[in-house]
């Protein structure tokens, strides 16, 4: 009873969404060109992602796999035309074969080979030969990240955390957030010991700290929210606008 | 009192669907005040001097294209409008036919020239890699452009040799590329950087604003409607406010809602 209840609301979702573009077709409201179908292709697959609010359903089911399939179908033929022609294809494979281009890049050979040998990683003989790649990203990796992520994300962040509360010049509410910052970095930097037990001036730090976490948790999550809202809001402007003109 | 601790989601899924609705067709206005971080890379853009060069990095796919795609039409409009040259490229496979669609709307109604004031590079894997290259050699990092021009002979490079050249670089980021242009692109090569970002990313970026790393900042589409009023360009991202303003209050009810029969049902529970 209930999985036919199911198969009679998709039946109708369907036939009320092919009415609709008919209608909007006929009544010249969405143009009869690539333009319009695409608008309808769109239309249809929001509301299929949409539809796995109500329910898991065949039509979610197609529009999921459709995603995963025409994203990395994109992806490859984008790859090959911006960087595999023109970086190996073009300066390396074609002048073999034609007398007017220049003379092959032969240093082309190393990567391209470190790049395979990534690759074989799924023979089992030659499975040894991946590891000389990851050896090259590895070492080049950690001599490159090292310093800057150092210098970045450690040094450059102490700084402010650093900054003279008052130097004269700045305004009260800039030196209250100084020592806001100095605060926060302190007690939550605290709340990470674990070594020593959270008790007498450790525990009420600590507690501190953790009001700081709570009230960043609180901002991270009311972006996250924000974020996801506009996901939603977008989608409704393009089926409100683009697809039945009822926008503006 | 039970009851109202077990009502279906779905229900709460209507009431968000149709207030995002009737909020979108209901015209009113709200006051969107611009941000310490908006206002900064709003000033910093009118403080460039003409055919000065604006690299953006278009670092998102269309999963975030609701929240970037605005903003990036936002930002083309502002330095289009002040006779910037934009040089555009991406990290990410899934952004060009998004960066097309932008640079192709917003450089067409300033009668702009592709190749002489705005010039797309493509996109090229590596990341950090790249980056460095484009910080030693644009030409080698890109050899060629999307359409598969030479960039070595593109008008628009003409006096840009590597990112040092740059005099404005602005990230719109989806993932950690704005953490990526910091640690390897900013750090040594030295450029002007601000970035927008999405809203669940914004957060995590403020440490870089304070420590001067990111000049200023664009989180999400309250971000990209800020830039919209600012620029008098009102479009997606200040419309989209309204719904935006609206389910926040929605949820915040929800939140206080569930809040105060939780405790009502404890009480009679406890009686």
């Amino acid at each position: 009873m209930r999985k036919d209840t199911d198969f009679f609301i998709l039946v109708f979702s369907v036939g009320l969404f092919v009415c609709t573009n008919i209608f909007l077709m006929a009544s010249g409201k969405l143009p009869i060109s690539f333009n319009g179908f695409g608008i309808v292709l769109g239309a249809g697959l929001t509301l299929a992602i949409y539809s796995f609010l109500y329910k898991d359903n065949p039509a979610f089911k197609i529009a999921e796999n459709l995603y995963v399939g025409v994203s990395l179908g994109y992806t490859i033929i984008i790859v090959w035309f911006n960087f595999l022609k023109p970086d190996l294809y073009d300066p390396l494979i074609v002048p073999f074969f034609s007398e007017a281009a220049k003379t092959p890049q032969y240093t082309l050979l190393v990567p391209s080979l470190l790049g395979i040998f990534m690759l074989l990683r799924f023979s089992r003989n030659l499975a040894w030969l991946s590891r000389w790649t990851f050896a090259f990203v590895v070492g080049l990796g950690a001599g490159i990240s090292i310093p800057r992520v150092i210098s970045a994300f450690i040094l450059e962040q102490i700084k402010p955390s650093l900054r003279p509360a008052f130097t004269g010049g700045e305004t009260i509410l800039s030196s209250i957030d100084t020592l806001l910052i100095l605060l926060g970095v302190t007690s939550v930097l605290i709340y990470f010991i674990f070594s020593l037990e959270h008790k007498g001036t450790i525990g009420k730090v600590s507690k501190v700290g953790i009001w700081f976490l709570m009230i960043s948790f609180g901002a991270s999550f009311g972006y996250t929210v924000m974020a996801r809202v506009s996901l939603l809001i977008g989608r409704v402007q393009f089926l409100l606008k683009d697809w039945l003109g009822i926008l503006q | 009192m039970e009851r109202f601790l077990r009502i279906d989601r779905r229900i709460i899924f209507a009431i968000i669907a149709g207030a995002v609705i009737i909020s979108l067709i209901l015209q009113f206005e709200l006051p969107i005040p611009g941000s310490k971080p908006v206002l900064a890379v709003y000033k910093k853009i009118e403080s460039i001097p003409e055919n000065s060069h604006v690299m953006i990095a278009f670092d998102y796919d269309p999963s975030s294209k609701e929240e970037l795609q605005p903003m990036a039409v936002a930002f083309l409009h502002h330095c289009f409008s002040r006779n910037l040259k934009v040089i555009a490229m991406t990290h990410y496979p899934g952004a060009p036919g998004l960066v097309e669609q932008a640079l192709n709307a917003v450089a067409g109604q300033y009668g702009k020239e592709y190749g002489e004031d705005y010039a797309f590079l493509g996109y090229k894997p590596g990341g950090a890699s790249l980056i460095i290259n484009m910080g030693e050699n644009l030409y080698t990092a890109f050899p060629k452009d999307f359409y598969g021009n030479d960039t070595i002979a593109l008008p628009i490079l003409q006096g840009i040799g590597s990112l040092r050249d740059i005099d404005y670089l602005f990230d719109l980021a989806a993932g950690t590329t704005i953490e990526t242009w910091i640690v390897y692109g900013k750090e040594k090569y030295r450029f002007e950087f601000g970035a927008g970002c999405t809203a669940v990313m914004g957060p995590d970026m403020y440490p870089f604003l304070q420590s001067n790393q990111l000049n200023g900042l664009l989180a999400g589409l309250k971000g990209a409607a800020e830039y919209e009023a600012l620029i008098n360009k009102k479009a997606f991202a200040v419309s989209g406010m309204r719904s935006q303003s609206v389910i926040h209050a929605i949820i915040i009810l929800f939140v206080l809602f569930g809040n105060i029969i939780y405790f009502m049902s404890r009480r009679t529970r406890h009686a």
